[in-house]
């Protein structure tokens, strides 16, 4: 029983580790003096207001928002292709190239950041919308693939034989029959592919120039240039959004199981 | 709805068949039948699952595939569907050559051991899904749809989805969606596989008189004896990737071709020995000690004699007159049991093997442990080659 509420505890104690600095900057973000410091003195909606009347902040939340929505289609398309590719095929050396999709979720951002960089300026591609969408889509894909794969599974594969028994050509059996059997499954990839891209910042940090920035570029930039406290108001609406997002990809799986199971 | 049109016409197909060098005489019995397979082969790797296999199927026939698991049954009708591509050879549905005809183009019917109902639509709109393909107006369509429904008796059922519904009941919809566009060709991979024993004996009768109904051909798959001597015309039993015999369902109970069709199909007593005399259509065999007669001449080394459970007498000991045109043998009764409608012994053989004797009433029945003869009309033996095949007996 003791050990119980022991683990309790711990449970409630690493739960409050992980949510502090989120939680932290909420107050931030209120605070009517001009530093950082902790507690804040006041209450003031000053840095929402300084956010939004601010051209060049508005300017990368747009960008941000540009890049989540170009990457989301972008990754989401070619990982519908790609887990369908691999469900279809037996080959050697089939797992190795799965790993090899995945590769970004194990390889650390940094080293993909690098070999981006030189791939990039060879080719132009700083400081560029493609080039913010090519590398926030090498991250985002892994989790469209594994979202859809694991729909995938779940679709008999003798409903695409009965389709074709029934007269529909492979394009059609596709948008008829197995996309919306796995759209569940498109649908939670394609909002983490909206959230990974909305909150990139390693390979943004490398992408960007001073023409083009993604939000969490703006506040880094922002936090170790000046002490502007419009950071943590921004810090708190990209939060926000980003919750918003889950909660939608949460809701979207749950109400198309219920349809389709 | 007429089956829609071939996309080749006969003479063209004409001219790719003389090109083949087949004579016209083969070349009509292809454009004749509903479905023929000419030395069709299956190969994955070296193995070839389906080997060369010939097989003629005539238009509006119910044909059964009939096989231990893993005999090919499967692979040769997905090549007829069109999911497996064969490795060798020719197959024509209704006269029209059909490997290079991907699944979609085949205008076939096709019904799955798990249903394989669209889990997102209502069993209306799975039974539109074939319609929406052939571009049939929407009002049209509401007219098959319901006439396949009452044809499955599942008129109420149209707004349910496939969750909503029992096996039997999702049977009968696909039943009814692989019919509705009225294919010329129906196949069906171990359909009532899934269910219980009694809704299968219902449902082979619904499958029997949907088949009266449309007229067309159908192509059914199943390991289940039973149910292959019920519904089919004529059956096909695979063994090994190959077809062992093809015929009617007495043709292949009464007059096997080989060992292994005659047990596999129904029960049987077999005597295994060497030959003794063989002329005048009538061959003699020792089989362990006894002079046993059978008809027929085969010239083999190993040879067997396959006698029916119901074509045999048990009598006692001595007291058989040994006439002309029956066979006697002395055998010990292992086990009798009563079935209802008969009862089934079961014998030892002089040469320890066990036999089956089946007798319609009590006084046919001996004791378990005492000795009696078994007796037959030599007219009922079947004489087979002896490919030592173990009883394989698959319900
Ligand atoms: N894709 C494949 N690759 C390799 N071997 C295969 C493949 N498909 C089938 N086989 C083999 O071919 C043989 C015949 O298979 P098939 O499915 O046709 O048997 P079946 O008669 O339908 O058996 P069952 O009654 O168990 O359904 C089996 O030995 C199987 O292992
Ligand atoms: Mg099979």
């Amino acid at each position: 029983m003791t050990f119980k509420r022991a683990l309790g505890a711990l449970a409630v104690l690493i739960v409050l580790w992980l949510l502090l600095p989120t939680l932290v900057i909420i107050p931030m973000s209120f605070n009517s003096a001009a530093s950082f410091n902790f507690p804040p003195q006041g209450f003031s909606l000053q840095w929402y207001e300084n956010f939004f009347t601010d051209p060049s902040w508005l300017r990368s939340l747009g960008s941000s928002l540009q890049v989540a929505l170009i990457t989301m289609v972008v990754a989401t398309a070619l990982g519908i292709m790609a887990a369908i590719g691999l469900s279809k095929v037996k080959f050697r050396g089939k797992a190795l190239l799965e790993s090899y999709f995945l590769t970004p979720l194990i390889v650390p951002g940094i080293v993909i950041a690098i070999g981006l960089y030189s791939l990039f300026l060879r080719f132009n591609l700083l400081g560029t919308l493609p080039g913010f969408v090519l590398a926030h889509t090498v991250v985002a894909l892994p989790l469209v693939i594994i979202n859809v794969t694991a729909s995938l599974q779940g679709v008999d594969p003798k409903l695409e034989q009965a389709s074709a028994t029934l007269g529909a050509g492979r394009l059609r059996t596709f948008f008829s029959i197995t996309l919306p059997l796995i759209m569940p499954g498109v649908t939670a990839g394609a909002l983490f592919a909206f959230v990974t891209s909305f909150d990139e910042i390693i390979l943004s940090l490398f992408v960007q120039s001073p023409q083009l920035q993604t939000l969490p570029v703006k506040i880094y930039n922002s936090v170790t240039q000046t002490s502007d406290p419009t950071v943590a108001a921004v810090a708190v609406i990209a939060m926000f959004t980003s919750v918003l997002v889950m909660l939608t990809a949460q809701f979207a799986t749950r109400k198309r199981k219920r349809v389709s199971v | 709805m007429k089956p829609e049109s071939s996309a080749f016409t006969v003479g063209q197909n004409e001219q790719e068949l003389r090109q083949l060098h087949l004579n016209t005489e083969v070349i009509s019995v292809i454009n004749d039948a509903g479905i023929s397979l000419r030395d069709v082969t299956k190969r994955y790797g070296n193995k070839a699952v389906v080997d060369a296999i010939n097989l003629v199927i005539k238009p509006g026939e119910f044909m059964t595939f009939l096989g231990p698991s893993g005999s090919g049954k499967t692979t040769t009708l997905n090549m007829i569907a069109g999911f497996v591509s064969a490795t060798e050879g020719l197959l024509h549905i209704y006269g029209k050559p059909v490997a290079k005809l991907p699944a979609h183009k085949r205008d076939i019917g096709m019904v799955f051991q798990n249903y394989a109902l669209f889990p997102h639509k209502t069993v209306a709109e799975n039974i539109a899904y074939p319609l929406d393909r052939r571009k049939i107006s929407k009002a049209e369509q509401k007219t098959m749809i319901a006439g396949a429904l009452e044809m499955v008796r599942m008129g109420e059922f149209g707004d349910r989805f496939p969750t909503e519904l029992s096996g039997g009941q999702q049977q009968r919809v696909a039943l009814a969606r692989a019919l509705v566009y009225k294919p010329r060709v129906l196949l069906m991979d171990e359909p009532l596989g899934a269910l219980d024993k009694k809704l299968r004996e219902w449902l082979q009768k619904e499958i029997k008189r949907i088949h009266r109904e449309v007229g067309s051909t159908f192509v059914y798959v199943t390991h289940d004896q039973e149910e292959a001597l019920s519904l089919s015309d004529r059956i096909a039993v695979f063994n090994n990737g190959r077809i062992e015999q093809v015929g009617s369902p007495a043709d292949l109970y009464q007059k096997p071709q080989t060992l292994f069709v005659g047990r596999f199909l129904g029960e049987s007593t077999v005597l295994s020995g060497s030959m003794v005399s063989s002329g005048a259509g009538e061959t003699t065999l020792d089989i362990s000690g006894h002079a046993i007669r059978v008809p027929g001449q085969l010239s083999s080394e190993s040879l067997a004699i396959l006698i029916r459970p119901e074509n045999i007498i048990l009598c006692d000991e001595g007291s058989a007159p040994s006439a002309a045109g029956i066979n006697t043998l002395p055998v010990t009764v292992l086990d009798a049991n009563y079935l209802g409608s008969s009862w089934r012994c079961e014998v030892e053989l002089p040469d320890g093997s066990t036999g089956t004797v089946r007798a319609a009433q009590a006084a046919g029945v001996r004791e378990p442990g005492s000795r009696a003869l078994m007796r037959w009309d030599v007219d009922c033996g079947v004489l087979l080659e002896d490919t030592g095949d173990e009883g394989v007996s698959l319900t």
